[in-house]
C-alpha cells in the first residue's frame, strides 16, 4: 500500500465536525503543512485536541482564524489571545485539562483503555463533576480517554512503510496521537526507503500510520518557514 | 517586580538543590535558578519531553524543534534523553522527579498554592502545574512576597483557585523563607535587613523565626 500523498489530497481525508488530534507543543512538532492546507478547505465544526492552538499565526491558529474550530481540548490556550476572546464571547468551547492528563488520556485512547484515575487536579476547579475514588487511602479522579477521527502528527523521518522517528522536543504529543486517530496523517521532513531506518530508533511503528506527507517547511533559527 | 528580588529568590532557592537530583523548574523565576547552581550537578527535566536540559543556545545552535516548557530555545547536555509527553508526565506523576520549583500567585498558611488562574480573568491555561504539584517528591514555591497591588501572597486561605490539595514544603521570597508543616507556617530564614516584627506587620500575622 502506498501511503504517500500530496498536499492536494489532504482535505478529502476530513469531514465537517471531525474530532482531530493535532501534535505539537507551541509550534515545535506541529504538522504545519497539513494545517495550512486544511485551513483553505470548506470544512468546519472541528473539535481540536491539542496542547495549544498554534502560535504566531501558524499551525492551528490558521484554522481558528478561518472559523473552523468550535471546540478545543487542551492544556494551555492562554497564549492564544483571540481564542481567549472567542471563548469569552461564547463562540469557542474549551475543555481545559492538565498537560499530563491530556497526554495520558490520548495514550489510553490509542491503547484500548477507557480512562484512568489520577491524583492530578484533585481539589481544584478542574476536578468538578468528575468521579472520585479512594485508592490506598488517597483521592483520585477519573479521566476519560481521548480519541480522534483523524490524527495529524509531525515526525522527522518516515520510511515508505510509515515507520517514524522524531527530533528532540518536537516529539511531544505526536507518538501518542499516532495511536489514537482512526486516520493518521504523518507530516515529515524526510522520506527514506524501507530498511534505511535503524529498527532500534523507530518510535512510531508503521502499523499506526495511514498517510505520509512531505513537509513544506524548513527550520531557520527559532522559526519554521515555508520552503 | 524588581530584578534584584527575583535574583535573591533564585539564589536562595538554588541552595535547596543537591547533587544528582532530577529537577523541574517552572516558568519565570524558577528558570533563573540555573544561574546559581555553582558546581552542583542536577539533571533538569522539562515536561515537553527532555531530561538533561542545557543552557540557552548560541545563535548557531538555535533549533526551532528544541524548546523548554516556557517555549524558549534550549540545548541538551551529554547524557540527555528525549521522550514523549505521556512518558514525561509518567516521570512526573510517578514520583521520579526529586524537586519541582514553581512560581506562585498565592500560598496559604498551610502550604496550599495557587499558580494557574487569576480571579475575574479567563482561565484558559493550566499546563503541567497540577501534575508537577502532586508528582514531585519535594515542591518549592518561589515568588515575590507581595503582589503588584501590595497585598501579601502568603494568605490565611487561598482566594485564587487552588492548584491542588498537596502542600508545598517551602515558600522562598525575597524577604524570607517560609516552611510549612502540620504545625503550620514558620519563618526559617530572613533574607534581607527587615526585622521579624516589621515582616509580621507587613504580613498582618504573628510568625516565629525558627532556625533549623
Amino acid at each position: 500500500m502506498n501511503k504517500m500523498i500530496s498536499v492536494r489530497e489532504i482535505n478529502s481525508l476530513f469531514k465537517d465536525g471531525d474530532q482531530i488530534l493535532v501534535g505539537g507543543f507551541g509550534i515545535s512538532g506541529t504538522p504545519l503543512t497539513v494545517l495550512d492546507e486544511l485551513s483553505t478547505s470548506e470544512h468546519k465544526g472541528f473539535t481540536i485536541i491539542s496542547n495549544n492552538l498554534g502560535d504566531h499565526g501558524q499551525g492551528l491558529h490558521k484554522l481558528f482564524i478561518a472559523g473552523q474550530i468550535v471546540k478545543a481540548i487542551g492544556s494551555f490556550f492562554s497564549i492564544n489571545r483571540e481564542a481567549v476572546m472567542a471563548w469569552s464571547r461564547g463562540e469557542l468551547e474549551i475543555d481545559l485539562l492538565p498537560q499530563g492528563t491530556l497526554a495520558e488520556a490520548i495514550r489510553c485512547g490509542g491503547a484500548g483503555i477507557g480512562g484512568f484515575y489520577t491524583k492530578t487536579a484533585v481539589g481544584t476547579e478542574l476536578a468538578k463533576g468528575k468521579e472520585e475514588k479512594i485508592i490506598d487511602g488517597e483521592k483520585y479522579i477519573f479521566e476519560k480517554a481521548l480519541k480522534g477521527d483523524v490524527a495529524i502528527i509531525k515526525a522527522k523521518v518516515a520510511d515508505t512503510l510509515g515507520n517514524l522517528t522524531y527530533h528532540t522536543t518536537a516529539r511531544n504529543f505526536n507518538p501518542m496521537m499516532a495511536t489514537a486517530g482512526k486516520i493518521v496523517i504523518a507530516e515529515v521532513d524526510e522520506i527514506v526507503e524501507v530498511g534505511e531506518l535503524d529498527p532500534e530508533t523507530i518510535v512510531t511503528p508503521h502499523a499506526y500510520v495511514d498517510y505520509i506527507i512531505q513537509s513544506n517547511y524548513i527550520k531557520e533559527g527559532t522559526d519554521y518557514l515555508v520552503k | 517586580m524588581s530584578n534584584s528580588a527575583k535574583y535573591i529568590i533564585a539564589k536562595r532557592a538554588a541552595q535547596e538543590l543537591h547533587d544528582g537530583q532530577i529537577v523541574n523548574l517552572g516558568i519565570g523565576i524558577p528558570t533563573l535558578l540555573t544561574e546559581y547552581l555553582d558546581n552542583k550537578v542536577v539533571y533538569l527535566q522539562t515536561e515537553n519531553g527532555l531530561l538533561g536540559m542545557g543552557p540557552a543556545p548560541s545563535d548557531d545552535q538555535l533549533d526551532a524543534d528544541l524548546m523548554n516548557a516556557g517555549k524558549e530555545p534550549i540545548t541538551f547536555l551529554p547524557g540527555a534523553s528525549f521522550f514523549n509527553s505521556a512518558d514525561s508526565f509518567a516521570m512526573i506523576r510517578g514520583g521520579h522527579v526529586d524537586v519541582a520549583v514553581l512560581g506562585v500567585l498565592q500560598v496559604s498558611h498551610d502550604g496550599e498554592i495557587a499558580n494557574w488562574a487569576v480571579p475575574n480573568q479567563p482561565i484558559l491555561g493550566v499546563g503541567g502545574a497540577m501534575d508537577l504539584l502532586i508528582g514531585a517528591n519535594k515542591v518549592i514555591a518561589v515568588g515575590t512576597l507581595f503582589a503588584k497591588d501590595g497585598t501579601p501572597k502568603l494568605v490565611p486561605t487561598l482566594t485564587y483557585k487552588s492548584t491542588g490539595a498537596r502542600k508545598v514544603e517551602l515558600f522562598i521570597t525575597e524577604y524570607a523563607v517560609f516552611k510549612f508543616s502540620n504545625q503550620g507556617v514558620e519563618i526559617v530564614e530572613i533574607l534581607n535587613d527587615i526585622t521579624l516584627d516589621e515582616l509580621n506587620e507587613l504580613l498582618g500575622i504573628r510568625l516565629e523565626l525558627v532556625k533549623h
